[in-house]
C-alpha cells in the first residue's frame, strides 16, 4: 500500500494532531517504508487461522457488582490542567 | 567493596546479622548517585528522601525474614506512584503526580523496600535505546558513547551502575531483556498476567508486562516472588498460585532440553555476539543439559506483527492525552484544536510516528488487511512455540543481535531501530517468559547478553537455567 501526503493528513486529522510541514513529509516517507515492511505478513497464507487477541487465554472474567475504595472527586480532579466547580474545564462546544 | 555494590541476598544477610542498617545502604547509593548519575543519567527523578524512608523502615519494624527490606530500587518511571511524579518519559505528562499507587509498588511498599526515584525511560517506551525520553538520553554504564538499550534504559544502567540494588522496568517487545543485555545485567519479562499490570502506563495492553533487573539471578527470582500474584484489579491477571523462585535455583540442569532455533543464528547477527551465545549453550551442555534443534519457522515475520499490534494498541491506548484529565495543556481556538495542539506539542515524534501508524493499521478500510491479519500471524507465532516446546524445556537465543550501538547511530531510522528486538519481540507475541543473563563481552568491552526463554508460567525452568549457568560460566 503507497502512502501519500494526503493520507498522512487524513490520518493525522483521525490521530488529533496538528503535524508541521516537515514532519508531513518525514512521516509520509517513514511510513511508507514501514508499511512496505510490514506488507510482508501477505506472503502468509492466513485462511482459516484464529487471531489471537491475548497471548494467555482466560475465560470471561466476572466480579461481583460491589463498589470498592476509589478515588474521590479532589483526587480525580487533582492533575486537571482546569477545572471548575468539581468539574474538567474545557473550551466552549456550545454556542 | 561498597554496600550499594552488593546484591540484594548479600545486603538482606548483613542486615540479619546487623552488620548494617537500611540508612547505611541508603548512604552508599546516595554517594554513588552524586558521583555517576550526571554522567549515566538513569534517573527522570532522584527521590530526596530515600533517608527518610529507611528511618521509617526502622521504627516500622526490625530486620525480618522479608528479603527486600531496606533494599533500595529504582522503578521506570511509567510506573504509578502516589504524590510522586510520573511522566512515562513524555513531556505531555511531565507535571501528571498520581493520585495512587500500582499494585507493583505496593507489593514493595508492604515488603519494606526503599525507592531510589524514577528511571528514566524512551517516551512511553516507544524504543530501544532510551534516547527518545523527553528528558535527555541515558548513556550505557559499560561505555562511553554507547546506548543502554531501551525502553528501559534507565532501569538497567541504575543496576548496572550500582546507583540501585535491583530495579523494575516494563517489557512489551524486549524493553526489560534487551537493555539488561546491553548493560552486562540480568533482566526478566515474566508470562503475560503473571504481574498486575494496574497502575502501569499502558502502551500495547496485550505485550506489557512488569519484570525485574538485577546484578544476578538470586536477586531475579527474589524480586518476582515479590511482585507476582493475582490482582481483581488488572483482568488479564491470572489467578495462579505463585511458587518460590529461589527454590528453583538448584544449579542443576541435568537431562534439561536446550531448543536451539535455526532461524535466530542467522546471517546479520554480529559475531561476537554469536561466538559468545554458543559458548554459553556448551556451558551448559557440560553441566548436564542436551541440546536440541528447533525451528520456529515464523520469526521472519514477528517484527512486522508486532509493529502492527502493538502501535495499533498504543495509538488507542494514547488517546487519552487530551490536555483534560491531566498532564499537558495547550490551548487552541475550540475543543478539537485544542487536543490537537497540546497532542503536537506533547507528544515526542517516535510517540507520533506509533500513533500515526496504529491510527492507519485501524482505520476503516485496513483493519482487517492489518491487524486481524497480524492476530492471526500472532497465532502463527504462538504454534511454533507451543510445537517447540514439545521437544525443548527451555529455548537459547542471542538477546539482541548485536551489542551496544552508539548514541545516535538509529535515530534517523526507525525501521532499524525496530529490528534491533527482532529476537525479543515473540515472546511478548506468544506471552511466554523470558530472561538475560550476561554471557561475556565483546573485545571492545560490550556485554553479551544470552536469552532463556520458557513455557507459559514457567520462570523456574529459565531461573534454573540461568542460575546454573551464572554459577559455572
Amino acid at each position: 500500500m503507497k502512502i501519500d501526503r494526503k493520507a498522512v493528513e487524513y490520518i493525522a486529522n483521525l490521530a488529533r494532531l496538528a503535524l508541521t510541514e516537515d514532519e508531513k513529509e518525514e512521516f509520509t516517507a517513514q511510513l511508507d517504508k514501514i508499511l512496505a515492511y510490514i506488507d510482508k505478513l501477505s506472503e502468509l497464507d492466513t485462511k482459516g487461522v484464529e487471531p489471537t487477541t491475548h497471548a494467555v487465554r482466560l475465560k470471561n472474567v466476572f466480579r461481583q457488582d460491589k463498589a470498592g475504595p476509589s478515588l474521590s472527586g479532589e483526587e480525580a480532579l487533582s492533575n486537571a490542567p482546569a477545572k471548575d466547580r468539581g468539574h474538567f474545564k474545557v473550551p466552549r462546544i456550545i454556542e | 567493596m561498597e554496600l550499594n555494590e552488593l546484591t540484594c541476598h548479600e545486603l538482606h544477610e548483613k542486615l540479619v546479622k546487623k552488620e548494617i542498617s537500611p540508612l547505611d545502604i541508603v548512604k552508599a547509593v546516595e554517594k554513588q548517585i552524586s558521583a555517576s548519575e550526571k554522567d549515566i543519567h538513569a534517573y527522570i527523578t532522584v527521590f530526596d528522601d530515600m533517608e527518610q524512608q529507611a528511618a521509617l523502615l526502622d521504627v516500622r519494624r526490625s530486620t525480618s525474614d522479608d528479603p527486600l527490606y531496606g533494599i533500595p530500587i529504582a522503578i521506570k518511571d511509567n510506573m504509578c506512584m502516589k504524590g510522586r511524579k510520573t511522566t512515562a518519559g513524555s513531556k505531555i505528562l511531565h507535571n501528571f503526580i498520581p493520585p495512587y499507587n500500582a499494585f507493583v509498588i505496593e507489593k514493595l511498599k508492604n515488603a519494606g523496600a526503599i525507592f531510589t526515584g524514577k528511571a528514566n525511560m524512551d517516551e512511553f517506551a516507544f524504543g530501544s535505546s532510551t534516547e527518545s525520553s523527553h528528558f535527555g538520553p541515558t548513556k550505557n554504564p559499560r561505555k562511553k558513547g554507547y546506548v543502554p538499550g531501551g525502553s528501559s534504559g534507565g532501569s538497567a544502567a541504575a543496576v548496572a551502575s550500582c546507583e540501585a540494588i535491583v530495579s523494575l522496568g516494563s517489557d512489551t517487545g524486549g524493553s526489560i531483556r534487551q537493555p539488561a543485555s546491553l548493560c552486562g545485567v540480568v533482566g526478566m519479562k515474566p508470562t503475560y498476567g503473571r504481574v498486575s499490570r494496574y497502575g502501569l502506563i499502558a502502551f500495547g495492553s496485550s505485550l506489557d508486562q512488569i519484570g525485574p533487573f538485577s546484578r544476578d539471578v538470586t536477586d531475579c527470582a527474589i524480586l518476582l516472588n515479590a511482585i507476582s500474584g493475582y490482582d481483581p484489579k488488572d483482568s488479564t491477571s491470572v489467578d495462579k498460585p505463585v511458587p518460590d523462585h529461589k527454590k528453583a535455583l538448584s544449579g542443576s540442569v541435568k537431562g534439561m532440553k536446550l531448543g536451539i532455533p535455526k532461524e535466530y543464528f542467522i546471517e546479520g547477527i554480529d559475531v561476537e555476539v554469536r561466538q559468545a551465545v554458543e559458548k554459553a549453550i556448551k556451558a551448559l551442555e557440560k553441566l548436564g543439559a542436551r541440546r536440541v534443534d528447533i525451528s520456529l519457522p515464523h520469526t521472519e515475520y514477528a517484527v512486522a506483527t508486532y509493529y502492527i499490534v502493538a502501535t495499533a494498541e498504543a495509538s488507542s491506548n494514547l488517546e487519552r492525552y487530551d490536555g483534560v484529565k491531566y498532564g499537558h495543556r495547550k490551548e487552541g481556538e475550540n475543543l478539537i484544536d485544542m487536543y490537537k495542539k497540546t497532542r503536537a506539542d506533547g507528544f515526542g515524534k517516535e510517540a507520533k510516528r506509533r500513533i500515526m501508524l496504529g491510527t492507519y493499521v485501524l482505520s476503516a478500510g485496513y483493519y482487517d488487511a492489518y491487524y486481524l491479519k497480524a492476530n492471526k500471524v500472532r497465532t502463527l507465532i504462538r504454534q511454533d512455540f507451543e510445537k517447540a516446546f514439545g521437544k525443548a524445556d527451555v529455548i537459547l537465543t542471542p538477546t539482541s543481535p548485536t551489542p551496544a550501538f552508539r548514541i545516535g547511530e538509529k535515530t534517523s531510522d526507525p525501521l532499524q531501530m525496530y529490528l534491533s528486538d527482532i529476537f525479543t519481540i515473540s515472546a511478548n507475541l506468544a506471552g511466554i517468559p523470558g530472561i538475560s543473563v550476561p554471557c561475556g563481552t565483546t573485545k571492545d568491552g560490550l556485554p553479551v547478553g544470552l536469552q532463556i526463554l520458557g513455557k507459559y508460567f514457567a520462570e523456574e525452568d529459565i531461573l534454573r537455567a540461568a542460575f546454573a549457568y551464572e554459577q559455572n560460566k
